[in-house]
């Protein structure tokens, strides 16, 4: 194949990566410009901003309405990500490694859920956590967001689990280490990289998360900020809250730049180990 | 490969079928144990969260069930049921989300497999491509979602100004098809991350002999690579069937369901959230369910896709 690239068969690959390039981060810029364009000038179609200004960020950063949730999803994301990553490791471990009878029941289950409507859920949990009082609280979502982390990281991680060579934790317990020691030195490090993409795939998810966040919360004390997008106001009660939600669609965007810039190889080898193993 | 998800919940794993009673050794008890013990957390929590509701949802759907009178919630078998199926609401909605499910599917699926073409075989930008493909897949759903709806806004939008300064989110037709876009937009990096593995899968050597022979490229591709890479394209595709029939987040932002492109997310939605129907909403939920059930049961009985991780 790259024995003989003609000069044409080059410019048509370089032509299909540009376009596909372009294709992707046109409505990427289109938000970002949008964030940046001044009020008066929002209802003005071009691409990008005639008045640029940072008042849209400067707005929403000094309203709670936007600040709170925000910090409610970090802390909901991190603190679902980190349960679910340690109790789908002890499961991907098992299923990767030990023998024991109901391990295809742990597998259907966890696909099961994987593919679940969401808005199957919504109704039950609604009514079960006003029972219990945890009705829009960060509780309420971190639950059903460990519930559906749970899947995507006993898949992720039992396909690691399987590929990292175990013999290694024998044979540094034959040289003399305590099995805390092989763990700690030995398996610790082998499974880390597995552990911090599932992690990654966790965390995007209950970042992104929108139907819960939706209807399990109804104030700002526990609504995330995807679900805050959607009841934003202007800043007076005539002007159009265009420039805020895209603000604030940017703000949320950038972890995600940043993650993927970051962790490219890994994100990539998260999301296609399940799948050709199948 | 071959093996079959179990659609039943089998109970915990914890609770061992007996049938198993052979001698055991006490390493091997001892593994079970053990086996049980880990994945117990992670058991609990899922049914916990997932299969109880579940259970709890059918029964409220049996349930005439208003919030704004919970006095008068009453057991009435399949009543709700009844009252979903015969309404046009219901039937509209499905063929709304089968449409978008079908097209957008099978457009992904097609510009899938010539991005993990691309990316597979290009030389050039290879690794700008998988970074900047990542970003769709990473980018929250309502803020994309936003930045269509803004572009389709007249006096507003750089798409709605270049269509003559159209508002095409007020017509059902064009709205869908805006749907549309903003979900291949979205998810198609995710279905060419999942070919690529695909193809990862297919020998250089059997591409090389079928050159020689004198394939065309569409043979090659067509006769040897596709079949080779059945099982990854059938993974893709009931993932992303599942995913796109549950669709909400970009139909909510776009549209809210109004001008007829509600989905059966939505609708549900609308029943359980705004109409305060328990029961109703409910019986859309296990509705919406069962569509789910059946259509991974096609995949799997059917085109025989293989659960992903469960050869284990």
């Amino acid at each position: 194949m790259a024995v003989a690239t003609t000069a044409r068969q080059k410019s048509g690959w370089i032509t299909a990566n540009l376009v596909t390039i372009l294709l992707v981060l046109i409505p990427v810029v289109w938000i970002f410009s949008l964030s940046f364009k001044d009020p008066s000038t929002i209802t003005d179609p071009t691409f990008f901003p005639k008045k640029w200004t940072w008042a849209n960020y400067s707005g929403i950063f000094n309203s709670s309405d936007f600040t709170r949730p925000l910090l409610n999803s970090i802390g909901i994301g991190l603190i679902a990500t980190f349960i679910s990553v340690v109790l789908a490791s002890l499961a991907a471990y098992a299923v990767a490694r030990l023998a024991f009878p109901g391990k295809r029941a742990l597998i259907g289950l966890s696909l099961l859920i994987a593919m679940f409507p969401l808005i199957s859920l919504a109704t039950p949990l609604f009514n079960i956590e006003r029972a219990l009082g945890i009705f829009n609280s960060w509780i309420g979502l971190i639950f059903p967001y460990i519930a559906f982390g749970l899947p995507l990281g006993i898949y992720t991680l039992s396909a690691f689990f399987r590929e990292i060579p175990w013999e290694l934790e024998k044979a540094a317990k034959m040289d003399g280490a305590t099995p805390f020691q092989a763990f700690v030195k030995v398996i610790a490090p082998l499974a880390a990289p597995g552990m911090v993409t599932t992690a990654i795939l966790v965390f995007l998810f209950c970042w992104n998360e929108f139907l819960l966040a939706f209807t399990l919360t109804s104030t700002i004390a526990a609504r995330t900020a995807p679900a805050a997008l959607a009841f934003f106001t202007g800043s007076s009660q005539f002007a159009v809250p265009t420039g805020s939600i895209s603000a604030a669609a940017v703000v949320i965007t950038i972890p995600i730049i940043i993650f993927v810039l970051l962790f490219q190889r890994r994100i990539v080898a998260g999301l296609t180990s399940g799948a050709v193993k199948g | 490969m071959t093996a079959e998800t179990r659609a039943v919940i089998t109970g915990e794993p914890g609770v061992a079928e007996p049938k198993h009673r052979k001698r055991l050794t006490e390493g091997a008890r001892a593994e079970r144990r053990l086996g049980w013990m880990l994945c117990a957390p992670a058991v609990i929590v899922m049914i916990a969260v997932a299969a109880f509701p579940i259970i709890y949802a059918i029964w409220l759907s049996l349930q005439r069930y208003d919030l704004r009178f919970p006095a008068q919630a009453k057991f009435i078998g399949f009543g709700n049921y009844g009252a979903v199926l015969s309404s046009p609401y219901w039937w509209h909605a499905l063929v709304v989300t089968l449409i978008i499910t079908i097209v957008s599917v099978a457009i992904e699926f097609v510009l899938g497999m010539l991005l993990a073409l691309l990316m597979f075989r290009t030389l050039f930008f290879r690794g700008t491509v998988r970074t900047i493909i990542l970003i769709p897949y990473g980018i929250v759903t309502v803020a994309a979602a936003y930045g269509w709806q803004y572009a389709w806004t007249p006096d507003t939008g750089y798409l709605s100004a270049l269509f003559n300064n159209s508002a095409p989110l007020t017509k059902t037709g064009a709205s869908i098809a805006i749907i549309i876009l903003a979900e291949v937009w979205k998810t198609t990096p995710f279905m060419a991350l999942l070919l690529m593995a695909g193809l990862s899968l297919v020998p250089e050597d059997l591409l090389k002999a079928a050159r020689v022979d004198g394939a065309s490229a569409w043979q090659r591709f067509y006769g040897v690579m596709l079949p080779l890479m059945k099982p990854a394209i059938l993974v893709a595709l009931l993932f992303r069937t599942l995913d796109a029939f549950r669709i909400f987040d970009n139909i909510y932002v776009l549209t809210q369901g109004g001008n007829g492109t509600y989905s059966v997310s939505i609708l549900g939605y609308d029943n359980l959230f705004r109409g305060l129907n328990l029961g109703i909403g409910s019986a859309i939920s296990i509705l919406i369910f069962v569509c789910v059930a059946i259509i991974a049961f096609i995949f799997i009985r059917l085109f025989g896709a293989a659960a992903p991780g469960t050869e284990g």
